[in-house]
């Protein structure tokens, strides 16, 4: 049989995940499982069926996360952090999926990679506030769900060194949990980035309902935002624009690695019950209408956990292959969730379709991150422009087409 | 960026160890100087294509070839032919699959029964048989399946009957590819009708040689109108206790030995080229090649390239087939791994599946066109693709269907009830 061919430039065998990050994997793993189990997280999100409800979060756990320095893994050495490659972010992150966590560090993690892109001496200040624990978000996105690095929402009117933000950001994730957002603004110069704080006079955080118990996620108001020119983080012309392009692979791999973790449990829990619950007096797994998808969930996600960890590895070590790896993570992580989340409902059946049950809490964070910087519709879209070219791009030539 | 042209790094990956690289070097500067001249006559798809003589020997001399550079067999000891190296077939793989050379003849030797007698067979079996297989001084091929019994492979009726010091065998085998070329063959036959597993023992015997003499070879012709695999009667074949692999009645787990090297999850890597068609990268069957011929397929009379549906169709299966090669490295870390042997055993599935779907997309991609016969002057890419789809099956079928290859996944990595 033949192999499918190796491209691109040669990766080491363990993709840059090195002993510490294989280390920072398992911790996390043992701590939420342990802070965390599946049925507290369920009272704890799924005590009320209101969809307008208050953000709940476990602050106590997050204090823990950040004691043990995972807001720094990636943060730069120079800027307090650990320095880490993105792959051990990534396995923190998968960890955090595969324990449904509400918090912030997936969207910190985003920042943080948005900051690295950026040059201006207020980037790396935040860096240093992430390093020591500040909460961070990104409000990238404008009301029609673009977050292409010119459309926003927001205007920055800058007067000498005084910056004035009015507008609104849109789809901003964790805005409730966050301390300080990295907000893309319209300024004379092109796109700018700005650091503010949630707290700042004139910021209005108006949360969404949304179907995810596990997160919130808001429309950020500016009203009047005075800033200080300082707090630009990107401000030189297509600075703004040419940092988000940098960051946009790290923060697909990141939402990837959320979905793969998710979808690992969903495979698990779902295996687990193909082998207890008994009907026609055997284990549901013995009929192979539950085995073979149980199989291709499996087939699926370590397709997408391979793409994840080769994406890492190119966002560190080869840049100009990092956006196509990504946006191949992102469309195959995105099929997996959505394939496991119908699975993992259907598989369980009547229980699974109720409240009570676990599988639900999965499938809608599952859900959520398909959407989150582009579904894997839009990322083949993205990817069909890269590799086969524009639609329109050139005329047949048949001659071509004869050869053999 | 044309993803398919992204250059290699010259200096190979960074986790090999320094016997890996030196021993990489060396490969990479045999293959530079000697790879073999095209022949003056198509070559088959894979090997199980085989189909004349001419095609067989320019296969053999080139595994020779391989195998006297020490690209074949490198990780067996030297005394059963080998070079005695470790974890270095891999990286010769890798670097025949990258030179884009033809593809290795003997699969069943090297991939089956190589391994089987390497784990199972006496001192004076390994020394006899090893060294053939790997130079591809002998051909071999594997006698498992039966009318009866396929994908319940335990059920084979073909006997062995004890006859004093000799054996008597007995029994109808199907679907045995390159019995027609083959000098040995590994059979899987019942030595006690009593025991569905106990009563099955494993076999060396010869074919070519007994061709005739209490074997015969019949071809059977495959929905491609091809040949390349046979229906084998035994009707009395004699052979003494010599050609036990593994004791009487011990043929199930010596038949699992070779089942898991078959299906790329056992400890011996087999060495193989990888390439496309013959060995030609350019005639690659994956879907990396699917984007050139969009870009010059029309299709109902608009471009393939433009057409969106197309587009992300073609993209899902690059990416699926990023995918393959990344796990394939993944698989080689131990830290980004959940459960043994959860990736190995995906392997077969995986990749005929994309093949599969690959050739199938081809033949979208061509339109009206792919109702054209590779006989047929006009057919676009040598008629290459609909073939190709055909042939798809062959591999979703053989060494255990996709539908086996999922149960076993079910049960052995998530721990599901035997569907049996
Ligand atoms: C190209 C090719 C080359 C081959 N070469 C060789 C060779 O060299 N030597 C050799 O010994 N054999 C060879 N085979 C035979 C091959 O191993 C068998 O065809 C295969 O194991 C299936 O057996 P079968 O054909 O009897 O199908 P069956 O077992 O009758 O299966 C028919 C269908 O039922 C499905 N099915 C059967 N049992 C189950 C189950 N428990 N659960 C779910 N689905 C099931 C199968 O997946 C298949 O779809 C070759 C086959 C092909 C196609």
């Amino acid at each position: 049989m033949k192999d499918v061919d190796q491209r691109g430039a040669s990766r080491p065998e363990d993709l840059g995940f090195g002993e510490e990050a294989a280390l920072l994997k398992r911790t996390a793993r043992r701590l939420f499982e342990r802070r965390v189990p599946t049925d507290a997280l369920h009272r704890m999100v799924a005590s009320t069926i209101d969809p307008i409800r208050a953000c709940v979060w476990d602050r106590a756990l997050w204090d823990e996360v950040v004691e043990l320095g995972w807001t720094a893994v990636g943060v730069p050495e120079e800027r307090e952090g650990f320095g880490m490659p993105l792959s051990a972010v990534v396995g923190l992150v998968e960890e955090v999926g595969r324990a449904c966590l509400p918090s912030p560090l997936v969207a910190t993690a985003c920042a943080t990679y948005v900051l690295r892109a950026c040059e201006a001496a207020a980037a790396g200040e935040l860096l240093e506030r992430i390093a020591a624990g500040a909460a961070a978000s990104l409000a990238l996105c404008d009301r029609r769900g673009s977050w292409a690095s010119g459309d926003t929402e927001v205007e920055a009117r800058v007067e000498g060194d005084r910056v004035t933000l009015r507008g609104r950001a849109y789809f901003v994730q964790d805005a409730q949990k966050a301390e300080v957002l990295v907000v893309k603004a319209r300024a004379p110069e092109g796109v700018g980035l700005f650091v503010v704080d949630v707290d700042a006079a004139g910021v209005r955080v108006h949360p969404d309902a949304i179907l995810d118990l596990t997160r919130d996620q808001a429309q950020v108001e500016f009203d009047g935002v005075e800033l200080s020119l300082e707090s630009c983080v990107a401000a030189a012309a297509g600075e703004g624009a040419r940092a988000l392009r940098a960051a946009e692979p790290a923060i697909l791999v990141l939402i990837a690695a959320d979905m793969v973790g998710a979808a690992e449990w969903q495979l698990q829990t779902t295996a687990e019950y193909a082998r207890t619950r008994v009907q026609f007096d055997r284990p549901l797994g013995f009929f192979q209408a539950v085995k073979h998808p149980l199989v291709d969930m499996m087939t699926m996600i370590d397709e997408a956990r391979s793409l994840v960890y080769d994406a890492a590895w190119a966002f560190d070590n080869a840049p100009a292959e990092a956006e196509a790896c990504a946006r191949a993570a992102k469309s195959s992580a995105s099929d997996a969730a959505s394939y496991c989340s119908g699975r993992s409902v259907q598989l369980h059946g009547g229980i699974g379709f109720t409240w009570e049950s676990f599988v639900h809490l999965y499938f809608k964070r599952q859900k959520h991150n398909e959407a989150l910087f582009g579904d894997g519709v839009y990322q083949r879209e993205r990817l069909a422009e890269l590799w086969i070219g524009p639609i329109g791009g050139g005329d047949v030539d048949p001659s071509r087409s004869a050869a053999p | 960026m044309d993803g398919s042209t992204l250059p290699r790094d010259p200096a190979g990956p960074p986790g090999d160890s320094g016997d890996q690289a030196a021993f990489r070097a060396r490969c990479r500067a045999w293959l530079a100087a000697n790879r073999p001249a095209k022949p003056g006559f198509e070559l088959p798809l894979g090997p199980i294509e085989i189909a004349t003589t001419e095609q067989l020997e320019y296969l053999r001399a080139w595994q020779r070839a391989a195998y006297d550079a020490g690209l074949v067999g490198c990780d067996y000891p030297a005394i059963y032919g080998g070079r005695g190296l470790a974890d270095c077939q891999r990286v010769a793989n890798e670097e025949m699959a990258a030179a884009g050379v033809p593809f290795l003849p003997n699969i069943v030797g090297l991939g089956m029964a190589g391994p089987a007698i390497y784990h199972h067979g006496t001192e004076a079996q390994k020394r006899r048989y090893l060294p053939g297989i790997l130079a591809a001084d002998e051909i071999w091929c594997q006698g498992f399946s039966e009318p009866g019994a396929g994908s319940d492979l335990a059920n084979v009726q073909t006997f062995a009957e004890r006859d004093g010091g000799r054996w008597i065998i007995r029994g109808h085998k199907v679907w045995t590819s390159l019995a027609q070329f083959a000098d040995w063959m590994i059979l899987l036959c019942r030595t006690d009708r009593g025991h569905k597993y106990r009563g099955l023992s494993y076999f060396i015997v010869p074919i070519a040689a007994a061709n005739g003499r209490g074997v015969e070879i019949r071809p059977l012709i495959k929905m491609t109108g091809g040949t390349g695999f046979n229906e084998v009667l035994f009707n009395g074949l004699e052979v003494d206790d010599s050609a036990l692999l593994g004791g009487v009645g011990q043929g199930w787990g010596v038949a699992m030995t070779t089942l898991l090297h078959e299906r790329g999850a056992g400890p011996l890597v087999t060495p193989s080229t990888g390439g496309g068609i013959g060995g030609d990268p350019a005639a690659s069957l994956g879907p990396s090649g699917l984007v050139d011929l969009a870009r010059c397929s029309s299709r109902y009379g608009r471009r393939a390239a433009d057409e969106p549906v197309l587009r992300d169709t073609i993209v899902r299966l690059m990416i699926r087939e990023r995918g393959l090669a990344a796990t394939k490295r993944r698989a080689g870390h131990e830290a980004l791994q959940d459960q043994p042997e959860r990736l190995q055993l995906q392997s077969k599935l995986l990749l005929s599946e994309l093949l599969q779907d690959a050739a199938r997309v081809a033949c979208e991609i061509q339109g009206v066109t792919s109702t054209l016969h590779r006989a047929d002057a006009s057919a676009p890419a040598g008629g290459r693709w609909p073939l190709a789809y055909l042939n798809s099956y062959g591999f979703t079928i053989a060494a255990g269907t996709n539908e086996i290859q999922r149960n076993i996944l079910g049960e052995r990595v998530l721990g599901l009830a035997k569907s049996k």
